[in-house]
């Protein structure tokens, strides 16, 4: 982020920025930041906020008024509503119950039946938390239904050598990792259905990735994908197949 | 929550001391004045219509999201699994704050709101990103923009 506004600015173009990560900002310097004390992948601090978001937007934005710079300034507030969510005693609950999770990960059949039923019972919550949101959705990155992105990962998960890349161009394991993620914004959005449970997205993951066959089988593809002597299978599951706070379930952390 | 108080101890230290790239001495150049500035957005969210290819890592290439276009259809495919999705799944502007921008465009606080902006994926090794970001800032010459608002994610 902060190479982009160097290169930007250095091309004629005044540029501010949000900064998440403050350590990386005070070492690149941009011209202009705002720091930000929220989670990673909430630049604005919290969803359905407009007022606080906007806050964050004017005061990034006013950087650009100041006489010289590099400036790094802090944002001091935490976003509206994340006090009151660490406090909750319930916390978050999944609008449905499923079956114990299949941990046998040797039948594609059998975990195809498994992942199907898990999508068939949050499918209303899926459609349920899209009227929500007066039809908008995040699902859609792999452009497949997910009655069908969960053949092709029962049958990743059994013989992932046996399996071809549905995309032209695009390695199998990347396939993989573009259903998978986009499977799982599918049960993510179905989750944070109802009105009731503003869960967060760890409440959520501890979910996913634990009590649901999808959850095991993301896990399982993982252990094999360690192992792999494919480059690009490798640095895919060391980075970005599971998520750092979930390493737990998986065999090599 | 992803806080990066809040993440475990060698995963933080990996995360903030990682080796950052050398971008030299701190460029500058004075703006309009505010209320006088075309914005840009510019995301690092891996955002992008839907019609639009997914983001593979590491090839420092963008989309463009036409500021007509309806921004409710957005998606994100950035690969990292790290950080929150759920507020973007909530509302867009968590992550690209496109109609706070319009407001404060009403409003007068700026100029006005850039015909396009700009979606690339997190970290690109700068001697991918730099040519790209030039060609990336006549682009917004053209456009007539006289600022950008950079966006992480």
């Amino acid at each position: 982020m902060g190479g982009l506004a160097h290169f930007i600015e250095r091309a004629g173009i005044p540029t501010t920025q949000i900064s998440l990560i403050r350590a990386h900002t005070e070492q690149i310097k941009p011209p202009r930041a705002l720091a930000v004390p929220f989670e990673l992948g909430r630049p604005f601090g919290a969803p359905n906020e407009p007022v606080f978001q906007r806050r964050v937007l004017e005061d990034c934005l006013n950087l650009l008024e100041r006489p010289a710079g590099p400036v790094l300034e802090d944002f001091p507030d935490a976003p509206p509503g994340e006090a009151a969510a660490a406090e909750q005693p319930e916390g978050w609950a999944c609008p449905v119950n499923f079956a114990p999770p299949v941990s046998e990960m040797s039948d594609a059949d059998v975990l195809h039946e498994a992942l199907l039923q898990e999508v068939a019972l949050l499918r209303p919550w899926y459609e349920q938390s899209k009227e929500n949101r007066k039809g908008r959705s995040a699902f859609g990155i792999s452009e497949t239904a997910p009655e069908d992105i969960v053949r092709f990962l029962a049958d990743f998960a059994v013989t992932p050598l046996d399996i071809q890349s549905p995309y032209d161009d695009t390695h199998v394991i990347v396939a993989f990792k573009r259903m998978a993620d986009d499977l799982r914004y599918f049960y993510t959005e179905a989750a944070i259905a109802r009105p009731d449970g503003r869960g967060s997205d760890l409440e959520v993951a501890n979910w996913l990735w634990a009590d649901t066959t999808l959850g095991g089988l993301l896990v399982a593809v993982r252990d094999w994908a360690m192992e792999s002597d494919d480059p690009t299978t490798l640095e895919l599951a060391q980075n970005a197949m599971v998520p750092f706070h979930q390493r737990h379930h998986t065999k090599h952390g | 929550m992803v806080h990066v108080r809040e993440m475990p101890d060698h995963l933080r230290d990996a995360l903030i001391n990682q080796e950052l790239p050398e971008y030299g001495d701190t460029p500058w150049v004075t703006p309009k004045p505010l209320n006088e500035c075309r914005v840009a957005l510019i995301s690092t969210a891996g955002l992008h219509r839907r019609e639009d290819p997914p983001f593979t890592p590491g090839a420092g290439d963008y989309r463009i999201i036409p500021d007509e276009y309806d921004m409710d259809a957005l998606i994100m495919s950035h690969v990292s699994t790290n950080f929150d999705r759920s507020g973007f799944y909530q509302d867009v502007n968590t992550s690209f704050p496109i109609d706070r921008l319009r407001e404060l465009a009403d409003e007068g606080v700026i100029g006005s709101v850039a015909g396009r902006h700009f979606s690339f994926m997190g970290a690109t090794p700068p001697t991918v990103m730099e040519p790209v970001a030039r060609d990336l800032a006549k682009v917004l010459k053209a456009d007539n923009v006289d600022a950008v608002a950079l966006v992480p994610v």
